[in-house]
């Protein structure tokens, strides 16, 4: 699962040393985000060599244009996050406009049906990634080990009460991801950071 | 809003190894169980209303009932507390619009993907971007294999649970004439490359990762076994984190300080290398016992890339002039009846190494003086072996008996270098 979160000093260092043009940086910036980076790519396109080539595209542009992120306006894995959702949704919805056009498969409601819902998968993920531990880990035990809220508490030897206050809570951030995307912002990657 | 509602849900929006759609009315569990398991019909949504009151209804209240939403959602609260929140949900609206919302987001948990990258993308997708914008401070291309070995020694460790951390390895290596080896754990191999690899970082004026502990001698063995006797624990998963941000660091350093310093030694006690060969050593160290560790816990691993592989056997065939010598010195080599020494930088009589597949190449290895220059000329034998192989032999993981190679010539001079390759290796 997700690392911990840097400081933002990391984050501004990062900025910097990119900016340097300092390979090592970039080599290191790779290290940290490229899973995170592949597996968004991956869960809205489906298909391991389109996400190597997001992949791709995401280092080129933060290497090529350090100084389009701000460490003052977020944490840059959020940055990374909403430039690979961006990225990523453009190129399905190029891929899936061209077969609609040479195939003329489906309507094109169908086409932003499909967008949205690889969108939201997407940002769902991230969301999940980038929660507190301790709302990942009730999620985890109630949905993915089936574990009721009474069983998620002893578990974690935490209070029923707590128990219940994170499975709700934790669905709460996840709902974020259905929230409407303004055009390049998308929500998710803002808010649950 | 009554009943557990079946909001709209797409197949593949279903986790496929979950078994069950996660909006499933059978998912409510424990107290449900025993009718399940009864092969009764299940009662519909729409019944459960009616189903026999329990003994003790509990009067719950709006408060804990808006607590129990979350848990509810999943599918993870009794079922008297579902027949509460949904009797509930048909009088509240505020809650009834939340728990839509959380019965929504349910469908949106996914079990995270595989994160097993394909190793080769980072050195394509880092090339793609040095193309692009050319690096003002490069990687020196000596220190470009322990880049790499160290990427993807962290790539597969990304992974592991504590019962990869905690598996047995054993490092494996030659001493003389002898094979020898030693058990430690996973975590155990990362904190000897920590404390190996602090070779490099003292003498780049880094912090040792030894800290207080001090070895007895600085040598990498030495300097291992102190690391591990000073912790009370058995090392365990929180190795990984000092390892990568020393390796890291390490990189970062060499950058900075340019190619004029490669040749700067470093010293491994009982022997020193340049800096840039230091830096190779490690890279192949890194790789060697990613190998074991990806052997221990069943997982596939790789060769290095050729062009890195190429330069780790280089680095080895360099060094197996010094290695004879010192086999020749302690009384391990064969008495030379043919040897005849010549002056430094004079053509000597040689082997000639051959390295075949990816990453291969020629060496003329001098015999009889680590002074004299190989030469086609004075070859007196020719061995050739695959690349993986050699370094298998050079890590001393393969006895040089059994080394899978080709021979023609002087017996004695392929036997020794042979074993002078497997003397290379150390803990």
């Amino acid at each position: 699962m997700a690392k911990k979160e840097g400081p933002p000093r990391w984050d501004r260092k990062m900025q910097q040393r990119l900016a340097r043009g300092e390979a090592a940086a970039l080599g290191e910036l790779y290290d940290r985000f490229a899973s995170l980076v592949h597996g968004l790519a991956h869960r809205v396109l489906g298909d391991e060599r389109a996400a190597d080539g997001i992949t791709r595209e995401v280092f080129v542009h933060v290497w090529e244009h350090p100084d389009s992120y701000d460490p003052k306006q977020e944490p840059l894995r959020t940055w990374v996050a909403a430039l690979t959702h961006r990225l990523a949704v453009q190129r399905l919805r190029a891929t899936e406009t061209e077969a609609l056009t040479l195939e003329g498969s489906g309507t094109p409601e169908e086409l932003e049906h499909r967008v949205r819902r690889a969108s939201v998968a997407a940002r769902a993920d991230y969301i999940v990634q980038s929660m507190p531990a301790p709302l990942r880990s009730a999620l985890e035990r109630a949905y993915f080990q089936r574990r009721d809220y009474r069983q998620t508490a002893t578990d974690l030897g935490i209070t029923e009460d707590e128990a219940r206050r994170r499975l709700r809570l934790g669905l709460q951030l996840l709902s974020t991801a259905h929230d409407t995307q303004a055009p390049g912002a998308p929500p998710g990657f803002g808010g649950a950071a | 809003m009554n009943g557990p509602d079946r909001f709209e849900e797409d197949e593949s929006d279903v986790p496929d190894d979950s078994g069950q759609q996660a909006g499933d009315p059978l998912r409510i569990p424990m107290p449900r169980a025993s009718v399940e398991d009864s092969g009764l019909p299940l009662p519909e949504p729409a019944d459960l209303g009616d189903a026999a009151p329990p003994p003790v209804r509990p009067v719950l209240e709006h408060p804990v009932l808006k607590s129990l939403l979350g848990a509810w959602a999943l599918a993870a609260c009794s079922a008297e507390e579902a027949t509460a929140v949904e009797q509930h949900l048909g009088e509240c609206g505020a809650c009834a619009d939340e728990a839509r919302r959380l019965r929504e987001a349910v469908g949106l948990l996914q079990r995270p993907e595989s994160l097993d990258l394909d190793p080769g993308l980072r050195t394509r997708v880092l090339e793609s971007c040095l193309d692009r914008r050319p690096p003002r401070i490069p990687v020196p291309d000596w220190a470009a294999a322990y880049d790499a070995e160290t990427a993807r020694l962290d790539a597969l460790l990304q992974d592991f649970g504590d019962a990869e951390w905690h598996a047995p390895v054993r490092l494996r290596w030659f001493r003389g004439d002898e094979a020898t080896s030693r058990r430690t754990t996973v975590a155990g191999v990362i904190a000897h490359l920590l404390s190996v690899d602090g070779l490099v970082a003292v003498a780049l004026g880094l912090d040792d990762p030894m800290g207080d502990v001090t070895a007895r001698q600085p040598t990498p063995a030495a300097r291992t076994e102190a690391y591990w006797r000073a912790s009370h624990f058995p090392p365990t998963r929180a190795m990984r984190a000092p390892w990568r941000e020393q390796s890291h660091h390490l990189v970062r350093t060499v950058s900075f300080t340019g190619s004029g310093v490669g040749r700067m030694p470093v010293p491994y006690g009982d022997f020193e290398l340049p800096l840039h060969d230091a830096m190779l050593d490690r890279a192949f160290e890194c790789w060697v016992h990613a190998e074991d560790i990806a052997d221990a816990v069943d997982y596939p691993y790789d060769p290095p890339s050729p062009r890195h592989l190429h330069r780790m056997i280089d680095l080895a065939a360099r060094m197996l002039p010094t290695a004879l010598a010192h086999r020749r010195r302690t009384g391990l080599a064969a008495p030379a009846r043919h040897r005849h020494l010549v002056a430094a930088g004079e053509p000597g009589r040689s082997l000639r190494l051959e390295i075949e597949g990816s990453g291969g190449g020629e060496w003329l290895i001098p015999l009889d003086s680590p002074a004299a220059k190989g030469s086609a000329e004075h070859e007196v034998a020719h061995i050739a072996l695959d690349g993986v192989e050699f370094c298998r032999l050079a890590a001393g993981h393969v006895p040089p008996q059994e080394a899978a190679a080709g021979q023609v010539g002087d017996r004695d001079a392929i036997k020794d270098v042979l074993f002078a390759a497997a003397s290379l290796s150390r803990m």
